[in-house]
């Protein structure tokens, strides 16, 4: 195949697109099971998210007047490309599926971006106070859990190892370059600084989703669901798909950049890595179900304070050897 | 638009998201309708999903007669959520007035308020003071069949 279509085929059907999509919307599933669990209810069936989504696409989409028509609609669709974009990068480099290009992992941050970013400009094109107001909280956070995560991710790249007496580091910024040294050497998170900041990212990775404790900025109580507010039928789709699209990615660029990704083609291999996958969300889902909301101010306060400083002595601690 | 394929009402049914409406009810009505969401009824179960925003909703859930101060914020509402949409009268104040009958300061039972701005609005009635959770889960299955 020409390197064009081969990508083609990475980008739209395995691991894009379609791949991405499926496989968030049955995470999504796995999410809402297990939060009524928690909750002592019995919970959706496992078609319940594709059913959703499948009435969403149908429904009449409605303009509203004093919104601006072409980014109210279009920036569903941007969100959506840099989602499973995103979600390609990181598959290929987890699984091995072909060399990733250097420096994907930058690219992965900046397109991890993009569909927060539409959230944020559409609920500002809806031209709703309501929106405004969620797409402004949604803004603020984004500032706030961006910095820890991008110092968290960078510890991993900071790793040095003695191999045969002499001191190695990862130094790369390629995902598929980071699997191979860990391969080499082992996790980074079980060592000293991977942990601290595998715990950072994780909470950064949480806020990202939008869950709850950082769901201020859909709020559905108060601000009845904040930058979406005025979003129906497909377009409102289109973001339910992005948010399983990243929930099918998030998780998985944590076991690439923390946890050695996909370690071996064979069947134990497969399964730990489905495992670990699997482990993250319910970590996720338990955070989501064990806490309040918490203020902005509250979250900025937490992202900026706490999980920036242990960010930073992670990565010293990387830089030492540790 | 294009109401009418299997498919999409299929999708409709398997997965209707409410939005609650009290117009000026006791207030004992719109309690019935959260405790379907508790997990003794647990209406996730069946797709059942309560949501803050009219753009996102399916079926609304009126409850009380319409006061004035009420009529039109009503009215907006239901001309906010995007077609197919349905609503649900839950108990004898939203089918009948119930005891606010020819009160002086109600404009009428949801229904007639609803069909002065939507001839053809489609809706259910759930009658009883307040109804039971499990009548108002009936209510919604028996909307969801007409459909
Ligand atoms: S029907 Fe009964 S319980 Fe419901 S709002 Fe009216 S008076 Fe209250």
């Amino acid at each position: 195949m020409a390197p064009i279509a081969e990508w083609l085929f990475f980008f739209l059907i395995f691991p894009g697109l379609v791949f991405s999509v499926l496989l968030g919307l049955v995470l999504v599933w796995v999410d809402r099971k297990v939060t009524a669990l928690v909750q002592w209810r019995v919970g959706p069936p496992l078609s319940q998210p594709f059913w959703d989504v499948l009435k969403l696409l149908g429904k009449e989409v409605i303009v509203p007047a004093q919104a601006w028509a072409g980014g109210f609609l279009g920036l569903p669709f941007v969100g959506l490309a840099a989602g499973a974009l995103a979600a390609t990068f990181v598959w290929i480099a987890a699984t091995g599926l072909a060399a990733s290009p250097g420096g994907d992992l930058l690219v992965v941050v900046y397109l991890l971006v993009i569909p927060t970013l539409a959230v944020i400009l559409g609920g500002a094109a809806s031209g709703n106070p309501l929106g405004a107001v969620g797409s402004s909280r949604d803004m603020k956070l984004m500032l706030a859990y961006e910095l820890p995560f991008v110092i968290a991710l960078l510890v991993a790249v900071f790793q040095k190892h003695e191999i045969d007496g002499e001191s190695v580091r990862a130094g790369t910024l390629s995902l598929s370059g980071l699997v191979d040294f860990q391969r080499d050497v082992g996790s980074v998170l079980l060592r000293p600084s991977g942990a601290i900041a595998f715990l950072v990212a994780l909470l950064c990775a949480h806020a990202k989703l939008g869950f709850v404790p950082f769901d201020l900025a859909e709020a559905e109580c108060e601000i009845g669901e904040g930058a979406l507010l005025e979003y129906s039928g497909s377009v409102l789709g289109l973001f339910k798909i992005t948010q399983a699209v990243l929930l099918a990615t998030l998780p998985v660029l944590l076991v690439t950049v923390f946890w050695g990704g996909l370690a071996a083609f064979t069947v134990l291999g497969v399964l730990a890595f489905v495992g670990k996958i699997v482990l993250i969300l319910v970590l996720f889902v338990l955070i989501k179900n064990t806490n309040p909301r918490v203020r902005i101010d509250q979250a900025m306060k937490f992202f900026w304070g706490p999980m920036t400083v242990l960010a930073l002595i992670a990565l010293l601690l990387a830089h030492l050897g540790f | 638009m294009t109401s009418s394929t299997p498919l999409l009402v299929r999708a409709l049914k398997k997965s209707p998201w409410v939005f609650h409406v009290g117009t000026s009810g006791c207030n004992n009505c719109d309690i019935e309708i959260a405790d379907c969401l508790t997990p003794r009824f647990d209406v996730e179960r069946f797709g059942i999903k309560l949501v803050g925003s009219p753009r996102h909703a399916d079926v609304m859930l009126i409850t009380g007669p319409v006061s004035q101060a009420c009529r039109e914020p009503l009215q907006q509402a239901w001309l906010e959520m995007p077609r197919p949409r349905a609503a649900v009268m839950i108990g004898a104040c939203a089918c009948s007035m119930g005891a606010y009958k020819d009160a002086y300061s109600v404009a009428g039972p949801p229904d007639k308020v609803l069909l002065e701005v939507d001839p053809d609005a489609k809706y259910i009635y759930v009658p009883g003071c307040p109804p039971k959770p499990e009548t108002i889960v009936m209510g919604v299955v028996k909307l969801l069949g007409a459909l």
